[in-house]
């Protein structure tokens, strides 16, 4: 069913109005900038749960803005799907201009304006893409976040953060124009834009048509996923301040490189276009080996934040191949991957940072004994690296048990065998920061203290709710439901 | 064949002196003689259209008495008078042209105290 | 009066570039207003006169009261009337902002005549979009051009030599344009395009039409800058005065952009000409749009890479023109009228650099955000719209193009399109990285960048306008692009 209303509308709008008044008030009220901020992230977290409502009962609201061009409106709808990806991004949004402002005053860096007033354009984008109804409003809110983030990544100015700036916008702007190219091959061969569960490309279309698109659609929207080998720019741009890696990894940029592949994999060509085309085994197979790669490579990292970032190369793969499944528990669990990935990378990315700004060390290897003096954050840290092994009963298991059913409800072997090893390659290199970190002991630890409250309260309540939605999985996202009315909707199981 | 390219023989002369004034624009290194060519370029063109309009025999399109429409003028016996107007037209343009070009050569040789097109671009490179 | 539009568009800045020259002898403070005023009775004129023709239809105005095909005759179609509003638009925009420009980089004894030169140029633009004669047109392209030539003389180091050049270069474009005319009118016995255009179908096999024809389009492709015939343009517009550089770049290669539709669909039917212009002209637009992106990477100043810049995006434009479909030829048009928009928006920004600064080397730009924040933000919407960045226009324009490329299965101008955008991200975001992240000296704020009001009012119209023609793409597409599209 679908309701018209301006609810998706003022969401959008939202951060943008945040991103105002941050460029408004400026470094001279920089408390009111904060709180520009902070309002700004919450009212757009209240704006999505009252979004919640209507559609956990299967409504879809929706707000067409104007015709952009003659035939395609510049459209917005809030569906299930949307709302995961919505729900994830304003709620960390939350958590982390909380944390961010503690990081970014602790450090007393530079352009805090510009570092803030980007932030909000790239949620604005995130938050878009969460909420477009068709690909022309994917790909506008897509680029936005694009360019929104090339700042933020390049943020210290310094030569390194550049260089990565550059490779960043390379790869996505590269990516990018290989989707806008495969968004009009569509619009030019089937006339359609508007997303529609079980996709709108009709059942027996030329195969050549569809393979072009399907590739550039995966290798476009990938690159923000990250999808090797367009990987590259993701651990580069670990040099911008913590903040801005858990944006990238956690909250906005990958998740909605991913959240496009799967917008586009299951709303425009659908499950059974994909399975009459035969290839999924194929792109499946593909994808898998950026699974296990990036783990084996996220063994040999001793940098930090970049073993991280290659922790999350191997999870956005994962939600790519649990969509690439094409079975009910596997879209169940890709859904559900999403935010709870989220939830987890953003508070072992916190912890990071945190480490960083207390003690200066950006390497595994100068962790030693580090828990007994920071107890909540490496506690924090512990705990969501666990989650991310998959173990029982934090809320990375309920995904995982979910992708490895629908890998045996197709019957796929070889898909359940690259998950658990991929889970076993987790634990392998996040154990070791766990163990050094507790059991090790250290040297020099003089002069370090816990975290200030700012900074360790977020990274504790994340890692709190990452418990939590382990155990009580409906808990206030109703995450749960959602992913399971995704599943069922694009399989045609009802709603 | 012959016959035929003798006939137009017009035709044959602007198209010479179009060539002679495109090879003056491209290979003379002197701004006067490149703005000569230009000009030799430009009347090859008025050339051109003159001669169409021009007839053998033709008298001048001027009808006698005037309001006696009824009276038809056979349009073969008259010169075709609107190529010719077009061209004063045109003469003007290039008139207006070859001053604007007179007037940049004047600034050029204040400035560079040479007409020469690679001194001059030596120069430009010296300075910058 | 509104039927006597199409005349008192081109009639008024022809009067008003005499009143400013003769003012300016009298009273030199006279000359700007003057000129402003010129400015915008022909921006009203030349709105009244876009929503005259979107209501009513195409008008045709016969000057003198001599009836086409024996007279003169001024037609304005869905067409003409978008790029005139376009023009006298961006016109009055550049002229509003660079008051404080002109003033300070020329002496003041030729204010008089840079102002009535600006006025002049603007007639011989707006004259070439309304007349539907060919010789009329020839007269109206000379006119133009020998105001430009002027002006651009005026400028510093040496312009008077490139100013020259360009002369050259130009009248040999204007004389090929007179030969095509001369064959057409051997041909036809008619200068009238509609009547040309009527007459013309019957001759499509012969020879000499075909010359008349490919000497046309020589003559406009000259004008128009495209490549391989863009040469005088990098040199002339970087050595004239900025203000002037400003009023030309946006508006002279557009205009003679839109005389070469014209001629492709107006006089001969677009079958004809898009068939005789054949793959070659997608190839060739092709190599243009890429080596101007590698030229423009290889310039240190920034009117230099703004100017390779317009040839790379009048090979987009062409390579819409080449896919020979009726989206292609709308991306082309939208595109036009858009990056009218957008050089006017860049080089008011290069006017408003060079103001504050003094210089325009990239090297200078480091840093820039914190002097000059309001520029800056033109740079930066302007270049992404150069780009393509949704939602700014060049996005719209070049989905066309793309889609206009593919419907063709045109795979090479697909690709050209797309490799060229990202050519030119990389030339934008070499300007943007000094001007945003550049760890220059810093200096402080200054109040509205230091810049004279109309400038400042320039540039912030330019950036909303980029925006808004994003919006109304449609509405631009459906109601003033459609009616004209002749495939």
């Amino acid at each position: 069913m679908v309701r018209e209303s301006l609810l998706p509308l003022f969401e959008v709008l939202l951060p943008l109005s945040g991103a105002m008044g941050i460029l408004i008030f400026g470094e001279r009220w920089r408390n009111l900038r904060e709180a520009t901020t902070i309002a700004a992230s919450i009212l757009t977290f209240l704006g999505a749960l009252m979004m919640l409502e209507p559609v956990m009962e299967g409504i879809n609201l929706r707000s067409e803005i104007f015709v952009a061009l003659p035939g395609i409106s510049f459209l917005l709808k809030v569906d299930m799907m949307g709302m995961v990806f919505l729900l994830l991004t304003s709620s960390l949004w939350v958590v982390i201009s909380i944390y961010s402002i503690g990081h970014m005053r602790s450090l007393c860096e530079h352009a805090q304006t510009r570092f803030y007033l980007c932030f909000a354009m790239a949620i604005f984008g995130a938050v878009g893409v969460a909420l477009s109804g068709n690909l022309l409003s994917l790909f506008v809110f897509y680029e936005i976040l694009t360019v929104s983030t090339f700042p933020l990544v390049a943020h210290h100015e310094d030569e390194e953060a550049i260089l990565a700036g550059r490779k960043y916008l390379a790869y996505l702007l590269g990516g990018a124009s290989l989707a806008f190219f495969a968004i009009l091959y569509g619009w030019e061969s089937f006339g359609r834009m508007e997303f529609a569960p079980s996709g709108f490309i009709p059942l027996g279309s030329p195969k050549g048509v569809l393979l072009v698109l399907l590739l550039a659609f995966i290798l476009g929207f990938g690159s923000k996923a990250a999808l090797m080998p367009l990987h590259e720019w993701l651990p580069s741009a670990m040099v911008a301040p913590t903040p801005v890696s858990a944006l990238l990894h956690a909250v906005a940029v990958v998740k909605a490189g991913v959240f496009t592949c799967l917008r586009v994999l299951l709303f425009v060509f659908g499950p059974e276009v994909l399975s009459s085309m035969g290839v999924s085994l194929g792109f499946g197979i593909f994808v898998a080996f950026t699974v296990i790669v990036a783990n084996l490579l996220a063994l040999r990292e001793d940098h930090l934040k970049r073993r991280l970032a290659f922790s999350t190369i191997n999870n956005l793969s994962v939600i790519l191949l649990g969509g690439f499944l094409l079975s009910e528990s596997g879209i169940r669990g890709a859904v559900l991957h999403i935010p709870f990935h989220g939830l987890m990378k953003i508070t072992l990315f916190m912890c990071a940072g945190t480490i960083y700004v207390q003690t200066g060390k950006e390497y595994v290897s100068e962790l030693d004994g580090i828990g007994h003096r920071m107890p909540l954050t490496m506690g924090a840290f512990a705990l969501c690296a666990l989650g991310l092994c998959g173990i029982p009963p934090i809320c990375g298991f309920l995904s995982k048990w979910f992708l490895c059913l629908g890998a045996l409800e197709v019957k796929q072997w070889v898909f359940l065998m690259v998950f658990l090893l991929s889970s076993f390659l987790d634990a392998a290199y996040f154990l070791p920061i766990v163990y050094r970190a507790f059991f090790c002991p250290g040297k020099d630890l003089g002069g370090i203290r816990e975290a200030p409250p700012i900074m360790a309260l977020p990274l504790v309540a994340t890692a709190i709710g990452s418990v939590l939605l382990g155990i009580f999985p409906n808990l206030l996202f109703h995450f749960w439901d959602l992913a399971q009315g995704v599943a069922m909707l694009v399989m045609g199981g009802g709603m | 064949m012959f016959q035929q390219l003798l006939s137009h023989y017009n035709y044959w002369f602007y198209a010479l002196m179009l060539v002679l004034g495109l090879y003056g624009m491209i290979s003379k290194g002197n701004l006067v003689k490149k703005l000569v060519a230009m000009n030799i370029f430009q009347w090859a063109i008025i050339f051109f259209f003159l001669s169409i309009g021009a007839k053998r025999g033709g008298d001048i399109p001027i009808l006698p008495e005037h309001g006696h429409m009824e009276v038809t003028a056979r349009a073969s016996e008259f010169v075709n008078p609107l190529p010719h107007v077009l061209m004063l037209t045109a003469i003007v343009v290039g008139v207006a042209t070859t001053g604007i070009a007179l007037a940049l050569i004047l600034r050029i040789y204040r400035r560079w105290g040479s007409l020469e097109e690679d001194e001059i671009i030596g120069r430009l490179k010296e300075n910058g | 009066m509104g039927e006597q539009l199409p005349a008192l568009i081109v009639a008024t800045p022809l009067l008003f570039s005499f009143a400013i020259y003769l003012a300016g002898l009298w009273r030199r403070r006279l000359c700007y207003p003057l000129f402003l005023t010129s400015l915008a009775l022909s921006a009203i004129f030349s709105l009244w006169l876009f929503f005259r023709v979107m209501i009513f239809g195409p008008i045709s105005y016969p000057i003198g009261g001599w009836e086409p095909p024996w007279g003169i005759e001024y037609r304005v179609d869905h067409l003409s009337a978008l790029i005139i509003a376009s023009v006298a638009t961006v016109a009055l925009l550049v002229g509003l902002s660079f008051r404080g420009r002109v003033e300070g980089e020329t002496e003041p004894s030729r204010w008089s005549q840079i102002y009535a030169l600006f006025s002049l140029q603007l007639c011989g633009l707006l004259g070439m979009t309304v007349t539907g004669d060919v010789f009329n047109l020839y007269v109206l392209l000379e006119i133009a051009s020998f105001s430009a030539y002027a002006i651009i003389a005026m400028g510093e180091r040496g312009a008077e030599f490139f100013a020259f050049r360009y002369l050259i270069f130009g009248t040999i474009g204007a004389c090929c344009y007179l030969l095509g005319v001369g064959h057409l009118y051997i041909l036809t016995g008619s200068l009238n395009m509609a009547d040309l255009s009527r007459l013309l179908p019957p001759l499509y096999p012969s020879r000499a039409l075909l010359v008349g024809f490919a000497l046309l389009v020589l003559g406009i492709g000259i004008k128009m800058a495209a490549f391989p015939l863009h040469t005088w343009l990098p040199d002339a517009y970087t050595e004239a005065p900025s203000s002037a550089s400003a009023f030309l770049a946006p508006l002279s290669t557009k205009v003679a952009s839109y005389v070469f539709l014209r001629i492709l669909t107006g006089i001969f039917s677009p079958h004809f000409s898009l068939t005789s212009l054949g793959d070659a002209m997608g190839w060739v637009a092709l190599a243009g749009a890429i080596f101007a992106s590698l030229m423009a990477l290889a310039q240190q100043r920034l009117r230099r890479v703004l100017c390779y810049l317009i040839v790379s995006e009048i090979s987009f434009l062409l390579m819409g023109v080449a896919s020979r479909t009726a989206d292609g030829l709308r991306g082309a048009v939208l595109h036009l009228v858009n990056d009218m928009f957008m050089m006017g928006c860049l080089f008011t920004g290069a006017c408003a650099i060079l103001h504050q600064l003094g210089r325009e080397e990239l090297v200078a730009l480091k840093g820039l955000c914190r002097k000059m924040p309001l520029t800056s933000a033109a740079l930066l919407l302007g270049g992404l719209s150069i780009i393509g960045t949704p939602p700014l226009c060049g996005f719209f324009s070049k989905w066309y193009l793309v889609l206009g490329a593919i419907e063709a299965r045109m795979w090479h101008i697909v690709i050209g399109l797309l490799v060229g955008s990202l050519l030119n991200t990389i030339v934008i975001f070499r300007i943007l990285e000094k001007v945003y992240l550049g760890a220059g000296h810093q200096h402080g704020r200054l109040y509205w960048d230091g810049l004279p009001k109309g400038m400042v009012m320039g540039l912030v119209i330019f950036s909303l306008s980029l925006i808004l023609l994003g919006v109304f793409a449609s509405e631009i597409v459906a109601k003033a692009i459609d009616p004209w599209i002749p495939l």
